[in-house]
């Protein structure tokens, strides 16, 4: 089956009690056991429960792993992963990551004994020389956030095999309709559920896919040991926004081409942050790693002071000024002072987070009406 | 791919061996075993039921097979309610609709024909006798009323046209209480349907069906959700009557969503448990307001000056959590200012909720009625409504004594 049937169908079997075409949300936390031998699907929802499992099983289909986990939001599921590291391993990731990721990286894993080197990824060279004997893992965001810089999969896969580490892909902003980073070699990929898997901007959810079957089991036993598991209202509304997914990601990317594209011309506009553009850094790596789009996320300066950036994001009429992404409704914010105020100052300017720099996160609005709404926020700036 | 769960619902499990209030509001209407083992129902939120060949369609229609096919007919929340509902209300069966008048309507819709009429007690709900009185006479439906509880009155204006005789009880906001036997034996002595609104009572308080009327509806956007979250309606009653009912809702479709069956299935497990503490909330906030010299008159069946105390007595359980008052020498602004004064209750419509609710009628229901309009309804301007919720009593008396005394 193809990725959008798949989307539909997988995990969605009628329902055997009366045929119901949407299987059941199941609230239970327990489950009555047939017999007293051990023998049951379902015992506690911690452990697994019907409607997550249909999620999960969607998911590890997209995604084309073994196995997949729901967790109560994408932090759960980073965290998750992050409890297979031990004092005194050693764990690579890139700069331009989630600002949240980054905070749990240098403020939390770095205070018990992990230790951490940040790297530009979209450089493997850099990558490689990262690396050292006790490097047990590398984090990437095939597009990164905010700066939506493009790392070669398949290039750290090859890094992270040679040295014995897992790879893991926080693949929010491409989505597995775009890339599908177990395919290129990824041991392990993350997602916030919250974004385009939900894509409604109505739930918190983080999804983990791994692989192989053991490492899945691993992680599994850490979700169940750790509990921070996606509910069973979540998961049925995860299930539900993964059947648009698809034409979600295609029409918003297609939007955010557009509205990158135009940016680009404007006087303006000093930098526009969109692998699809020729001009743009990533372009050839995006190009042979991405299908049918190059995302929905824009991100670009413009030729003014933080004041200006700001009165930019408060003039828009369409663009709500709010941090997230990935739903249908489009958002807009100043990393410097919204999704990524968890950086340090000087680390956010040395990973290349300007003041000035505006991110969009293009939802379903018509385009041309999403052009427009730029087009007068930007002569509200350039008139002051 | 996820293995599919094999176990069926056993319909022949739902019976449950007790008949206390709280293990009926628990256990009633549930299959022991449930869909997937869960030990809660599952929601099922499709629209669509599907059969595994075109055999299994024939037999269903052949064969008049209870299953599900497409949610306007129902869904599988919703007749888990219907068979609560009808544990608990000692009844057949249950319909279940989206909202309380929409129950009503399909009552009425579906046993009622041109050149029929109904007779109400007129304390009955406004909207309800306004469907009767403006749109079903458009259908050649007569409607009259006659006084509550004036059983004589009741029964001179039964004609050989008459199909429904309609009551609440107890009656909203003025707390009437019918004698639910009395009123069944009427309309059975005239070949007439009854009907008795006992959302104010609920099932934890009284049965009517078991006292002989015919219907029994509830709000159950009220007690029975009984967290202000829902809207919800029910009649109850013998299956056969039931029977076009269902079948019409079939086709008006005012039936109730899946999310929203879960939420009451939800809130009626605790019914009795709120509904003692609804009913002691009522009863003392209600002693406490006619012992206040700024209040001139109480009206709570539990009081024993009021008209019908010695009936609700003998017949109710509890007398809820709807405890009306009359502010004395007030006029409407004053009464307002009371009312604005509370901290605990929140001012709204509706009652029956964990939040107690406060209101004054004639701002809340019957502001765009005339006073002389107004005088009809008996809806006085110094009356006060209060909804108890399950709040603690003493800190519900302690807020109202605060309010009587900054608003003097």
């Amino acid at each position: 089956m193809q990725f959008r049937t798949r989307a539909i169908h997988v995990g969605q079997e009628a329902d055997p009690s009366n045929g119901a075409v949407v299987p059941p949300i199941h609230l239970a936390s327990t489950f009555v056991l047939p017999a007293a031998n051990g023998n049951a699907q379902y015992d506690y929802a911690r452990t697994g429960s019907p409607t997550r499992h249909a999620f999960e099983a969607v998911m590890a289909s997209l995604d084309g792993g073994a196995r997949g986990l729901a967790f109560a939001s994408g932090m759960a599921a980073t965290h998750c992963v992050t409890m297979l590291l031990k004092p005194g391993d050693h764990l690579v990731t890139g700069t331009d990551i989630y600002g949240g990721s980054w905070r749990l990286f240098n403020n939390v894993l770095a205070e018990r004994g992990i230790s951490i080197t940040a790297v530009d990824t979209t450089d493997l060279a850099a990558v490689e020389d990262a690396m050292c004997a006790e490097t047990r893992m590398l984090w990437i965001e095939p597009t990164g956030n905010p700066l939506l810089s493009v790392t070669d999969v398949a290039g750290c896969a090859a890094l992270a095999q040679k040295a014995g580490a897992l790879l893991v892909a926080d693949n929010t902003l491409a989505t597995p309709v775009l890339c599908r980073p177990l395919e290129m070699g990824a041991d392990i990929v993350m997602h916030s559920a919250t974004k385009y898997i939900g894509g409604h901007s109505d739930l918190l959810g983080g999804l983990l896919v791994a692989r192989a079957p053991e490492v899945g089991e691993q992680l599994h036993w850490m979700q169940n040991a750790t509990g921070a598991v996606m509910g069973p209202l979540e998961s049925f509304l995860c299930c539900r926004g993964v059947k648009t997914l698809e034409l979600r990601v295609h029409a918003q990317s297609a939007t955010a081409f557009r509205l990158a594209s135009w940016l680009y011309q404007q006087p303006l506009v000093k930098q526009v942050h969109y692998p699809g553009l020729e001009t743009d850094p990533g372009h050839t790596v995006a190009a042979n790693q991405y299908h049918g789009g190059f995302g929905a996320m824009v991100s670009f300066e413009i030729d003014s002071d933080v004041q200006g950036a700001q009165r930019f994001v408060e003039s828009t009429r369409l663009f709500q000024l709010a941090v997230s992404l990935g739903a249908v409704e489009s958002l807009i914010e100043v990393p410097a002072v919204m999704s990524h105020g968890a950086y340090a100052p000087e680390a956010r300017r040395a990973v290349g987070i300007t003041d000035g720099l505006i991110r969009l996160s293009v939802g379903l609005e018509e385009a041309g009406d999403l052009e427009n709404d730029l087009a007068q926020a930007m002569n509200t700036v350039s008139s002051l | 791919m996820v293995e599919p769960i094999q176990t069926m619902p056993d319909p022949s499990t739902k019976k449950v061996p007790a008949s206390g209030p709280s293990t009926l509001s628990v256990h009633a209407g549930e299959a022991r075993v449930k869909p997937g083992f869960s030990i809660t129902d599952p929601i099922f939120a499709s629209s669509t039921y599907t059969f595994p060949d075109t055999q299994a369609i024939v037999d269903f229609l052949e064969q008049g097979q209870s299953r599900e096919e497409y949610g306007r007919y129902g869904n599988p929340g919703e007749r888990v309610v219907e068979d609560k509902l009808a544990a608990l209300d000692a009844g057949e069966a249950s319909v279940l609709f989206s909202s309380g008048m929409a129950a009503f309507v399909g009552l009425l819709m579906a046993h009622v024909d041109a050149g029929d009429d109904i007779v109400f007690f007129d304390e009955c709900y406004h909207r309800s006798r306004e469907f009767c009185r403006r749109h079903l006479t458009r259908f050649g439906v007569g409607f009259r009323e006659v006084r509550t509880c004036d059983y004589d009155a009741m029964e001179a204006a039964i004609t050989p046209r008459t199909k429904f005789l309609i009551s609440e009880s107890p009656t909203n906001p003025q707390l009437s209480v019918v004698d639910i036997e009395r009123f069944a034996e009427i309309g059975r002595r005239n070949g007439v349907l009854t009907l008795i609104d006992a959302t104010l009572s609920t099932p934890y308080n009284v049965k009517p069906l078991e006292a002989g009327v015919d219907f029994v509806l509830h709000s159950a956007t009220k007690y029975l959700g009984g967290h202000n979250d829902l809207l919800a309606g029910a009649v109850t009653g013998s299956a056969e009557l039931l029977e076009p009912v269902r079948n019409l809702r079939g086709i008006m479709g005012g039936v109730n969503a899946p999310h929203n069956a879960y939420l009451l299935e939800r809130g009626l497990k605790t019914l009795a448990l709120r509904m003692e503490r609804h009913n002691a909330n009522g009863q003392a906030v209600a002693e406490f307001l006619a012992g206040h010299p700024r209040v001139q008159r109480v009206l709570y069946p539990g009081l024993p000056d009021h008209p019908f105390h010695a009936i609700a007595k003998q017949t109710m359980r509890g007398y809820g959590g709807l405890v009306t008052f009359f502010l004395r020498d007030a006029d409407w602004r004053q009464t307002a200012a009371v009312i604005d004064a509370v901290k605990i209750p929140r001012i709204g419509p509706s009652l029956g909720g964990v939040e107690s609710l406060i209101e004054q009628p004639m701002v809340m229901s019957y502001w765009n009625y005339s006073p002389e309009e107004r005088a009809g309804f008996r809806i006085p301007d110094n009356m006060v409504r209060m909804a108890c919720g399950i709040e603690d009593a003493e800190d519900l008396i302690a807020d109202l004594a605060a309010a009587l005394d900054v608003a003097e």
